[in-house]
């Protein structure tokens, strides 16, 4: 079964880092491997301009279910990037066990 | 050598007549001192609790639970359109009138009457007592003398405060020259809201301190940014255009020149996708404001990127050049604990791009946020030793001044009034 639209058929196997509240992104990132986040980034963060372009034409409040995990998984590369771009470590350096939990974010 | 011109006294600490000696901080580390902050603060104070929206039509409500304050509030949009706030218990048997499953936990809902779940008294929304249970078992009861009880109520801007002190000045009043500064500021305009929710390990104004000073940006965040700027930013350190001090309130006035950065090797590759990152979206919507209002910008400063108030007690707000706000709200739960909230609020994004730009804005503010926060756990433990005991504030530092010198005047001056505090007496009569 495909999640993603078709034009993305190629990140399917990444598509389970679509998932649709911050939470449960930012978890996924701390129970990834360094490698594993790595591999996820090289292989969405080039084709972000045209999810990007690809999604514009869609009205936030009434986007194809395909399209909305799109718009998650880049949602999800933005939150896996700071660790890939920056850190090379699953979690923000001097953090500890400290969480800052999201407690409402848009439906979309 | 200064960037930006400070006051003629030549500091802004000494402009505002704040002293410049080392300040003490066992206002941070006292279980007594906080017991007396409790009713002296927090029992005394505006607080801000929430805004319009979250009341979108008669009957909507919200309950906040105020623990240093020694309550539990409803704040309700009662069947004439006004927002009022009852304190959260059922005149029958002191029960907490509204909440769902776990007593502690907030709750949030539409509905005609609060019914007590213990034994189904009703109460209208503009808290009079409408139906009690086998009414003729009680003994000449009137149900006309059994209303909730009233917590003051106010809105400033859309924010909604409570205060429990049936005595403190009006709300505008007390929001002083800062908060009519921003008036017709269009917060309402921000109705994507990301919330965010952390318990904390330290005293509540330890980690107001952290977000009054930006002196500590360059260095405990250098990890966030791109090696080359991380360096350029520890050189510069930081200045800021401008403070202001009203009264118990204090804002910091900054400059912000990231979004769009100038050279675009100063942000991450993600940032240049997504053309978005700190200081928010870079594409700016238009929240049709021809001129900021007079307490945004106070210095017209071409470099402005965002001003931050302080209004004291607990209630923090970031308005961005970038238009959009954060909210930082500190709720005390014990000396050294509370619950800290940050709220990002942005025009509703038109599409998926713009949706992605304000996702990279919140989720490099949580990142930020996460650091804050676990370093305000090493400093009050080590404070908690009490090894050193008094420490010195820079000038960038003012409003942590600001923020403990108010603080303890309002516990002073409790005390004065109340020379047993801190010791509560249960009463008995």
């Amino acid at each position: 079964m495909t999640t993603l639209p078709a034009d993305f058929a190629d990140l399917e196997p990444f598509a389970d880092w679509g998932m649709p509240t911050e939470r449960a992104r930012y978890a996924k990132r701390l129970s990834s491997t360094m490698d594993e986040l790595q591999a996820f980034y090289d292989a969405v963060f080039p084709r972000m301009e045209a999810a990007a372009s690809y999604l514009e034409q869609f009205d936030l409040n009434d986007m194809p279910e395909d399209a909305k995990h799109l718009l998650w998984l880049y949602c999800a590369l933005v939150t896996v990037s700071f660790p890939v771009e920056v850190w090379r470590q699953p979690k923000v350096p001097d953090s500890g066990s400290t969480s800052l939990d999201a407690v409402a974010e848009p439906a979309v | 050598m200064p960037h930006f011109t400070k006051p003629p006294e030549g500091s802004w600490t000494e402009h505002y007549g704040l002293g410049t000696g080392p300040i003490s901080y066992e206002d941070s580390i006292s279980p007594a001192h906080y017991e007396v902050e409790r009713d002296a603060i927090f029992r005394r104070t505006w607080l801000n609790v929430g805004r319009v929206e979250q009341l979108p039509r008669k009957g909507s409500y919200f309950t906040k639970e105020l623990d240093a304050a020694r309550t539990s509030v409803v704040v309700v949009r009662d069947s004439n359109d006004e927002v009022r706030a009852f304190y959260n218990i059922c005149r029958h048997r002191g029960n907490k009138l509204v909440w769902n499953d776990f007593p502690g936990e907030e709750t949030s809902g539409v509905c005609r009457q609060f019914t007590c779940k213990y034994h189904g008294w009703r109460y209208d929304l503009q808290g009079e007592c409408r139906f009690v249970q086998q009414e003729d078992e009680f003994f000449a009861l009137d149900k006309a003398d059994y209303g909730l009880v009233t917590v003051r109520a106010d809105v400033w801007e859309g924010f909604i405060f409570v205060n429990l002190d049936p005595n403190a000045p009006p709300l505008q009043e007390y929001m002083g020259e800062l908060g009519a500064g921003l008036a017709g500021y269009p917060f309402h305009k921000m109705t994507q809201v990301h919330r965010y929710r952390s318990e904390v390990r330290s005293n509540w104004k330890l980690y107001i301190d952290a977000f009054t000073e930006f002196y500590h940006a360059p260095v405990l965040h250098a990890k966030q940014a791109v090696a080359d700027e991380s360096r350029k930013l520890q050189n510069v350190g930081y200045e800021a255009l401008a403070y202001k001090v009203d009264g118990p309130h204090g804002m910091v006035s900054s400059w912000g020149g990231m979004s769009p950065p100038k050279d675009l090797n100063m942000v991450k590759p993600i940032e240049r996708v997504l053309r978005s990152g700190l200081f928010g979206p870079w594409d700016v919507p238009d929240i049709g404001l021809d001129e900021l209002p007079p307490g945004l910008n106070p210095e017209r400063h071409p470099a402005w990127g965002l001003d931050s108030f302080l209004f004291f007690p607990n209630f923090m707000v970031l308005i961005w050049k970038t238009n959009w706000v954060l909210t930082y709200h500190y709720w005390p739960t014990s000396y050294n604990t509370h619950i800290f909230e940050g709220t990002c609020y942005f025009v509703p994004p038109k599409n998926a791009r713009e949706r992605l730009a304000q996702e990279m804005a919140v989720v490099t503010f949580k990142e930020y946020g996460l650091q804050d926060s676990n370093t305000l756990e090493a400093t009050q433990t080590m404070l908690e030793s009490r090894v050193v005991t008094e420490f010195p504030l820079n000038d960038q530092e003012i409003l942590l001044r600001l923020l403990h010198k108010t603080a303890h005047r309002y516990v002073d001056e409790y005390q004065g009034r109340n020379p047993e505090s801190p010791v509560r007496v249960s009463a008995v009569s």
